[in-house]
């Protein structure tokens, strides 16, 4: 995995925002859902859009289109924040 | 001879369009939508080609071998437990990666199967190119390039399939790293020393110890061999934990299958690099439908123009239908000469069934209006727009997609309620989905808005109506959050889908399939609904009452006297019938909400199906006024019968009140008891009564 340079939430990415994905804090089925969205470690992701309230989330891995809400995104650790 | 039966699992992700590739091969009528979770049941569709049986079953989609919902769980136990011969497997060619981690976990099932590589046209037009002859060399399983839409590579898949189906077995090439798959090799071995065989090879049942799969580790844990391979599983289970620097074998797993697909990718798929580097289509729409202060604006937008379509194109061709059941009431009444059965067929069948059918211009409207959100893909983006919202209220996100079913008709929003992965949000859901008004239910408030309310203001009740549905839905969500379930918040994540502009023919289809349902229930169920209530309300004739007014009616000096004589005669005719004594019986129970006994008794019957309110009320009046007055049509009818408090009233029990019976059958099921039957009754019940009454009281104060 890459080195650790400054982790951060992806619930913390402004939109636009490019990172990779270094760790997943989820666990069982929500982990397995997440993975299988290609949520891995070692992922490039795009923060697409978020709610006024920055509640819910858009990110796009690879050619996919992926909704979340705040707590998911908080599970997920990216660093390499572009 | 009878010809040779192929039994097929379709199997693949959400939204990959495995209903629709069934509906171009067999011409079936599978739903189709453009979300994840359309299909929630599986469904069996054969048909005969080159004189092969085909039975092909659609599959709700799923993303892995978990069961994250309901639906993929019917989808793992079909695969596990039933039997089939071959599985296709549906991809969606733009997203082959996540696509293929699915296909790789059916790759150590020992199945015989066959790739269909989905929707090639949208491939063609990103310029992702698929070199689908290499990819079946690669993977040792069949590629063939497919699009449902277009209608291309069907024969090709079929004929995969009848050759697979004729060979004798199919080695498929799954390939992991090194170390794990020393691992593999280890088991393996250990498994053929000992000369273990099993319906899938001994290579797959090593792969399928090691990722923990349930059924492969209990057969062997019966085993005697389990003794000395346990300590070799433990072995290896830390050397592939070690070796993916984690504690959790799935994501060693997900890794594994995505450095083997990427690889494989690496070889047979070419983008074309211009196609991809410029903004997708999606992404520009999506600037502006889900835009974080415009969108919901937008959506509420859509709503409203769509209940302006409903009153607006809905009435020109209502005149047209009103004017037929009228002639056809005349035409038909002149022929029959036996007066008992004329009211029956006329006063009964005709007007209890033109009344229903008088709306189907409104739900064809409604029904288009679902249909584009279904399968545009705007669904998820309303979902993911409501879902700061709906939180707010305790609901899920995803629960928008039952919500908006649930405008159609509640019985398909029940079942879609399986979407939702957690037991207490598909509970909360299932309780809320009646609040939405259901298709049937817009006869009703057509029929009121219309009587009380000019043609510029009837489109803006109309919407009023439902956004108030929709909100006393949410404040019931949220109370059933706070006392019923109550409980941590369920995870939201969701695909959304790119845009896809329907074709005509899918809308077309789907807008069909369910008005034929629309007409098929008024002439059968709703046609026998108004002949009971015709019955119920006829009967039994009281001569003394007819006799007594006779002679008035002789002693009646002018025309309008004679005529408000048999206008009174004909009201206590009906207030002396059946269904006139259960009205009179349970009136006073309606009294505090200012229904006369026709209301209450109409209420009852919309227990039966909401079109019934509608049809029993067109009954009632016809045979209480003048049956000659073909003019004076129900609209009239119920602006001169009903004050509006009442109506206003009445509208907001149809809003809440219990789903009618079949939904109450479906609800009573997916919820899994008949207890919950008796919650929701009580619920909407207690919701009901003090929400119209408040109503009442409010609409007379305000005067
Ligand atoms: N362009 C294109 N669109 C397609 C094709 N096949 C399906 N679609 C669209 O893809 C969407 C999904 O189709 P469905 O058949 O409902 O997908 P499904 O795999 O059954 O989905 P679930 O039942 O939710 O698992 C619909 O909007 C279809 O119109 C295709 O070959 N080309
Ligand atoms: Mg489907």
């Amino acid at each position: 995995m890459s080195e650790k340079s400054t982790m951060t939430l992806l619930s913390a990415c402004t939109k636009g925002g490019m990172a990779t994905v270094c760790k997943i804090n989820a666990t069982g089925p929500l982990k397995q859902r997440l993975v299988s969205f290609g949520l891995m470690r070692g992922v490039d992701l795009v923060m697409m859009e978020c709610s006024p309230t920055k509640s819910t989330f858009e990110v796009k891995v690879g050619t996919l289109n992926i909704a979340l809400r705040k707590e998911e995104a908080a599970l997920i650790e990216v660093c390499n924040v572009r | 001879m009878s010809a040779k039966q192929i039994t097929i699992a379709l199997v693949g992700q959400p939204n990959v369009g495995k209903s629709m590739l069934i509906n171009s091969i067999s011409g079936a009528r599978l739903h189709v939508g453009n979300f994840t979770g359309v299909t929630v049941e599986k469904t069996q569709v054969s048909f005969e080609i080159d004189g092969y049986d085909f039975k092909i079953i659609d599959l709700p989609g799923t993303y892995a071998f978990t069961d994250y919902s309901i639906e993929e769980r019917v989808t793992h136990e079909f695969l596990i437990n039933e039997p089939y011969d071959i599985i296709i497997n549906v991809l969606d060619s733009t997203n082959m990666e996540k696509n293929l981690q699915l296909t790789a976990e059916l790759m150590t099932m020992s199945k015989k199967m066959v790739l269909a590589l989905n929707m090639s046209d949208e491939a063609d037009k990103e310029g992702i190119v698929i070199n689908a002859g290499y990819l079946s060399q690669l993977l040792g399983i069949p590629c063939v390039s497919v699009s449902a839409v277009a209608k291309s590579g069907l024969d090709e898949l079929i004929q995969s399939v009848i050759e697979v189906i004729n060979e004798p077995v199919q080695e498929q090439k799954l390939i992991f790293s090194e170390a794990v798959e020393e691992e593999i090799g280890l088991i393996e071995n250990y498994l053929n020393r000992h000369r273990f065989t099993a319906a899938i090879s001994n290579r797959n049942i090593a792969i399928n110890l090691l990722q923990k799969e349930t059924k492969t580790y209990r057969v062997l844990h019966d085993n005697p061999l389990w003794i000395e391979l346990q300590p070799i599983l433990i072995e290896a289970d830390h050397h592939v934990l070690l070796h993916h620097d984690t504690d959790d074998m799935k994501e060693a797993f997900a890794e594994e299958y995505r450095a083997f697909n990427r690889g494989i990718l690496a070889e047979t798929v070419k983008t074309n690099i211009t196609a991809q580097s410029k903004k997708t289509l999606t992404e520009k729409i999506d600037s502006v439908l889900i835009h974080p202060f415009f969108g919901i604006p937008i959506f509420l937008f859509f709503m409203w123009g769509l209940f302006q379509l409903t009153f607006e194109i809905g009435s020109i061709p209502m005149d047209l239908i009103n004017v037929f059941f009228g002639w056809l009431g005349e035409t038909v009444g002149a022929t029959i000469g036996n007066e008992e059965i004329r009211s029956l067929i006329v006063d009964g069948v005709i007007s209890g069934v033109g009344a229903v059918i008088l709306f189907v211009p409104n739900i064809v409207i409604l029904f288009v209006g679902i249909a584009l959100l279904e399968s545009t893909g705007y669904m998820s983006r309303v979902a993911f727009l409501l879902d700061g919202f709906f939180h707010k209220f305790g609901l899920h996100g995803q629960s928008f997609i039952p919500l908006v079913s649930g405008f159609g008709c509640s019985i398909p929003a029940y079942m879609s309620a399986r979407i939702l992965k957690n037991d207490r949000d598909r509970l909360l859901t299932l309780f809320v989905i009646g609040f939405m008004s259901c298709g049937a239910r817009l006869p009703v408030y057509v029929l009121f808005t219309g009587a009380f309310f000019g043609p510029a203001m009837a489109g803006n009740i109309l919407f009023g109506i439902y956004i108030l549905g929709a909100i006393i839905g949410l404040i019931a969500a949220k109370v059933l959050k706070m006392t019923a379930f109550k409980g941590a918040d369920e995870p939201f994540v969701m695909e959304m889908p790119k845009y896809r502009l329907p074709s005509l023919k899918l809308i077309w289809h789907t807008v069909l399939t369910k008005t034929m349902m629309y007409l098929k229930k008024a002439g059968t169920f709703i046609a026998a609904a108004s002949l009971l209530v015709w019955f119920l309300s006829t009967y039994p004739k009281n001569t003394e009452l007819a006799t007594s007014f006779a002679t008035k009616i002789e002693a009646a000096t002018s025309e309008i006297q004679v005529k408000q004589l048999e206008n009174k005669l004909a009201e206590e005719q009906l207030s002396a019938s059946f269904l006139g004594q259960i009205g009179h019986t349970i009136e006073p129970l309606f009294i505090p909400l200012g229904f006369d006994w026709k209301m209450a008794v109409a209420l009852q019957t919309g227990l039966a199906a909401k079109e019934v309110v509608v049809s029993t009320m067109s009954v009632l009046y016809s045979l209480g006024s003048d049956a000659n007055e073909q003019s004076n049509s129900l609209v009239n009818a119920i602006h001169d019968h009903i004050p509006f408090p009442s109506a206003v009233a009445f509208i907001v029990v149809i809003m809440t009140y219990l789903p009618c019976l079949a939904a109450s059958v479906v609800f009573t099921r997916e919820a899994g008891g008949i207890k919950y039957f008796g919650y929701l009754f009580t619920f909407t019940t207690i919701v009901a009564y003090s929400l119209a009454f408040i109503a009442y009281h409010f609409t007379l104060w305000i005067g």
